[in-house]
């Protein structure tokens, strides 16, 4: 009986520290969002720090492009590979086309972009303000009378949904061009043939859906890399144990986020 | 020498520029601050003293407006601050400046961008003069021609000094140190202690600094408030509380160690029974 009570107390704890965790975020995303979108027109000296948002995107946005590429090209080339040897079987290879192209457009190039991004920098984001905050750095920029929200973390949310949906961009692209490598070398399917499957399969609606969806999981990744990294304690070890947790919950809630829309776009289907 | 560098400062006027009344501040339920009570006046150099734990640090975060008191009230330049918004704060905090313990220099910037960075944000000056404001108040803290390099660069007391330059760089009327011989060499900590002074003797700054290095505090200090355990064991000129014969106050001072109260034999029982009986 003391055990049961223990477990639950300490289940208890653990529902009241998630749901403290996810008050303050949202906390913190209102505040973003003021920063983004209410303050620069209602408060002097509170504008968009565009030279730190094109810094920012390069790295999170350029610097990722050679990876993006080189996994969707595989990805790409391995749904040609595995949806030929289904469809081989019903004499239906041509569908190989359109099973890439909706695949990669719908669902593999957001979220594979998504995990890049988040692997590389929403970490990144953490490590960062949380070093900063050990340093006192954050400190520092409010006595200034700096925002830290403003002056860090609208720079790097700003970058993150501008970058990614590029990115996503590139990643549909270059997984339909590496179904299309196997296809026309493996496969032995014709190169136009291929190419006019693809146009078929994929209208606007398609990419525009896998675009709003890198936009929601750019903002989850920024949020949570920004949260996190903002709430470190512990020193070295805090932000090491803050950084992995970075990784972690952002894909957690990307892979969440996408069940949410695919529910949803297949219930408006 | 020293003492008459400090007598032939700008003698501090009797305007206080921060008012500390009743200060009470809890962590959880575990009391920090208990009825913190003093003033700083203008031009003076206000010394923050105590051991570790005894909770000045959190005093300073309180008056610079990191951490909201539980109790009490705190006035910086007449305003109330536990009562203000966070543009009013924005507003006060333009005409403070804060050196942090490590100097909290931007490590992504450069030493010249760091000083500028409170220029570009809050002034309309062009690049030029800013630039020239840099060189300035660099040449200041002696880190003049240093502009160009990155943080990393820099060993302890430099960057400390740049800290200081950026803390400087909107002409405070307020300057804060927290611990500003953490870390140094002794000469190095002597050094900041003399620009402490020379600060205050050319711009009339009123200063406040957070330490437990009684050297810096003999050198520096008009007057002093020291905390015990979240007290306030003492409060005044430093000759003063020098003289104060409160025994914490003149342990602090003599720099004695706490005095062993317990028999070793007994502390032996104590630990072989595993805690378990009383001392």
């Amino acid at each position: 009986m003391p055990q049961l009570q223990e477990s639950l107390a300490a289940l208890g704890r653990v529902a009241i520290g998630a749901a403290e965790s996810a008050r303050s975020s949202v906390d913190l995303a209102k505040e973003i969002f003021y920063w983004m979108f209410v303050a620069p027109w209602r408060r002097i000296r509170s504008n968009i720090r565009w030279e730190s948002v094109v810094e920012q995107g390069v790295r999170v946005g350029w610097d990722a492009i050679v990876i993006v590429f080189v996994i969707n090209l595989f990805v790409g080339m391995i749904s040609a590979l595995q949806s030929a040897s289904l469809l081989r079987q019903f004499g239906q290879l041509l569908l190989v086309a359109n099973a890439v192209a909706l695949s990669m457009t719908r669902e593999l190039g957001p979220l594979l972009t998504a995990i890049i991004v988040s692997g590389r920098s929403g970490s990144a984001f953490t490590a960062e303000i949380g070093s900063m905050k050990m340093a006192e750095e954050v400190d520092a920029l409010t006595t200034m009378g700096l925002n830290p929200v403003r002056f860090l973390m609208v720079p790097r949310v700003l970058s993150m949904m501008i970058a990614v949906p590029v990115l996503t961009l590139i990643a549909d692209f270059t997984g339909i061009f590496g179904g299309w490598l196997v296809a026309v070398t493996i496969v032995d399917l014709g190169s136009w043939q291929y190419i006019r499957h693809t146009m078929d399969a994929i209208d606007m609606g398609d990419v525009m859906r896998g675009l709003t969806k890198s936009v929601v999981f750019a903002f989850l990744i920024a949020m949570t890399g920004c949260y996190l990294g903002i709430k470190v304690e512990g020193g070295a070890e805090g932000v090491g144990r803050s950084t992995t947790n970075s990784v972690v919950v952002s894909i957690f809630l990307i892979i969440f986020a996408n069940l949410i829309f695919t529910a949803f776009f297949y219930a408006i289907e | 020498m020293e003492q008459e560098q400090k007598s032939s400062a700008s003698a501090p006027q009797d305007e206080p520029i921060i008012q500390v009344r009743n200060l009470e501040t809890y962590y959880g339920t575990r009391k920090i601050l208990h009825d913190v009570n003093f003033n700083v006046a203008k031009g003076e150099i206000f010394v923050i003293l105590g051991g570790s734990g005894s909770g000045k640090s959190t005093l300073l975060r309180h008056i610079i407006g990191l951490l909201n008191p539980s109790k009490g009230s705190i006035c910086l330049f007449g305003q109330e601050t536990t009562e203000l918004g966070e543009e009013e704060w924005d507003a006060l905090r333009r005409r403070m400046g804060v050196l942090y313990q490590g100097g909290a220099l931007f490590n992504s910037m450069t030493v010249g961008d760091n000083v500028a960075l409170p220029l570009r944000e809050f002034t309309d000056l062009p690049e030029a003069t800013i630039g020239i404001q840099v060189r300035m108040k660099l040449g200041q803290v002696d880190l003049a021609g240093f502009e160009d390099l990155k943080p990393d660069q820099l060993s302890g007391g430099m960057k400390k000094r740049a800290g200081l330059a950026r803390a400087m760089a909107m002409d405070p009327e307020v300057l804060f140190f927290d611990e500003p011989s953490a870390g140094l060499d002794p000469i190095a900590g002597a050094g900041l202690d003399d620009l402490i002074l020379k600060l205050r003797e050319t711009f009339g700054m009123t200063i406040v600094v957070v330490t437990h290095e009684m050297e810096s505090v003999k050198k520096i200090a008009d007057r002093v408030i020291m905390l015990f355990k979240g007290h306030v064991a003492a409060v005044g000129p430093l000759d003063e509380v020098m003289q104060n014969q409160d025994p914490m106050v003149q342990q602090f001072f003599e720099r004695r160690p706490d005095e062993e109260k317990l028999d070793p034999k007994e502390y032996l029982e104590y630990l072989t029974a595993g805690g378990n009986r009383e001392l």
